[in-house]
């Protein structure tokens, strides 16, 4: 109900500031809904929607096992941390821009250097979250499962799985948000179709109601995903926890 | 099968860069139906001596020699439950063998059936130690380890702890190590008491217990109890014991 009237505020904001700015720079939310309509009923909303739903699936999903991967290897060895620290310091402060720009021109305008750049650009991110999760992990209850002789499988499932969940579910909140926006970039740059390439369409017309009306429409889905994947995870990962009053 | 315990010493290095000794030579043996104690006071190196029994520090030297098939069942000082994982699941993952029928009877004699499907986190202390117990008994051990299972639990409670605690080590075989202050507890429980110096731990003074577990009552206990006191004073004089009578 709350979240429901904050959004009719943030839409009277719109359309308030819309009657002042006028339509050619702010266009009014009924404007923008008609060329959602629009492109939705010729199925190009759809297609675009699609091919970079498809890379944000991608890219998110390969980030985020590899940077599991490496951040729980490097809070676990410390070896793996000191040979991996001066990479992960790079990878941190090198521009998106950059790296797709150079994947670009190392391995053409494919799908593939689209999909390679920006994973990248997401999986240091993923990797300081995991490896702060695996530094924070209960050493007593470590013992506890070696003691009692669980299997490695058993006792990762069990054990540490469940302490690193919020940091999965808060390195995936910021990575979804992360990698949407980067795909557009690297859609805006060398890819045919999706989001991106129709906003730089859209910039080159200065055709405010186009921009607006894709970019409005794949926030509304990435809303989406996040209530409907992200929180339930959220909230079955933490379900053991005493409610807060 | 049998424990036997042959450390010849443990240091370790402190943050200061100093090294401390925390284990003198300690050696000793427990077979299996047999209850061992090891009493002394805090800070001994009791939990260091259970952490080497254990196989979680290899730091030390000197040799554990203990069937290597033997399964271990533990209660630790806190009890390490598992927050996100129910009370029955938190049994169930430490013995994954153990039937319905034998959990139906642990929770049973441990007061535990109405919680199955608590939470840890919903527990008062009390339970959570009994929750604990019941883990380490499913496991079927060999090599039972207690380490100060009754702590801060209010008299009647450790009273009926102690008693569940003999109930379920008379069951089967197994050797059974039980850490403690209270010599109540010891005299209860144990066929055999270890006295632990202050730290570097040594074994003081090893005393059995002839009487059976069963057939000691309140007098036999008092008399026990004397006895060891009257010990005690008689050594004084020799070695400045640091025992804790209490």
């Amino acid at each position: 109900m709350l979240r429901l009237l904050s959004f009719a505020l943030f839409l009277a904001t719109w359309w308030i500031a819309a009657l002042f700015v006028g339509g050619a720079k702010l266009p009014s939310p009924p404007a923008v809904l008609q060329v959602m309509i629009a492109e939705a009923s010729t199925g190009a909303l759809f297609l675009h929607l699609g091919a970079t739903l498809a890379r944000v699936a991608l890219a998110f999903v390969l980030a985020m096992s590899l940077g599991s991967a490496i951040g729980y290897l490097m809070g676990r060895v410390k070896l793996a941390d000191r040979l991996g620290d001066p990479w992960l310091i790079l990878l941190l402060n090198l521009p998106a821009l950059v790296v797709i720009v150079l994947a670009y021109i190392w391995a053409g305008l494919t799908e593939a250097a689209a999909i390679a750049a920006i994973a990248i650009n997401k999986l240091p991110t993923a990797i300081v979250t995991l490896r702060e999760g695996t530094r924070a992990l209960d050493r007593s209850l470590d013992e506890m499962a070696s003691v009692f002789a669980m299997p490695r499988w058993r006792a990762f499932r069990h054990v540490v799985l469940p302490q690193l969940a919020p940091y999965i579910a808060a390195s995936a909140r910021s990575g979804l948000s992360l990698v949407w926006k980067i795909v557009l970039v690297a859609e805006l740059l060398g890819r045919p179709n999706g989001v991106g390439f129709e906003i730089g369409v859209a910039f080159q017309l200065f055709d405010t109601p186009r921009l607006l009306a894709y970019s409005l429409t794949f926030a509304a889905v990435v809303l989406v995903i996040e209530t409907l994947l992200v929180q339930p995870f959220e909230a079955r990962a933490t379900r053991w926890r005493p409610r807060a009053a | 099968m049998r424990l036997e315990v042959e450390i010849t010493g443990k240091t370790f290095k402190s943050a200061a860069g100093g090294t401390h000794e925390v284990l003198a030579p300690v050696r000793f043996t427990l077979q299996s139906g047999e209850v061992g104690v090891l009493i002394g006071p805090s800070g001994c190196g009791k939990s260091t001596l259970l952490r080497i029994i254990l196989g979680l520090d290899h730091e030390f030297q000197g040799r554990i020699i203990r069937p290597p098939e033997a399964r271990i069942g533990m209660v630790f000082q806190e009890p390490r439950l598992l927050p996100w994982r129910s009370v029955e699941q938190n049994v169930r993952l430490a013995a994954p063998d153990v039937t319905d029928k034998k959990l139906a009877e642990l929770f049973r004699i441990l007061e535990l059936e109405a919680h199955r499907s608590h939470f840890p986190g919903e527990l008062s202390l009390g339970l959570a130690r009994r929750v604990a117990l019941a883990r380490a008994f499913a496991v079927e051990p060999d090599l039972l380890v207690l380490d100060e299972p009754l702590a801060s639990l209010d008299d009647a409670l450790a009273g009926r702890l102690r008693d569940e605690i003999a109930t379920l080590v008379a069951r089967r075989p197994v050797m059974t190590l039980l850490v403690t202050h209270s010599l109540d507890d010891a005299v209860r429980l144990g066929d055999r008491l270890f006295f632990l110096s202050p730290r570097p731990a040594h074994i003081l003074a090893e005393v059995p217990i002839g009487i059976p577990r069963e057939a000691r009552d309140d007098a036999a206990i008092a008399a026990i109890k004397a006895g060891l006191a009257r010990q005690a004073q008689g050594e004084q004089g020799a070695e400045r014991s640091g025992r804790d009578v209490s």
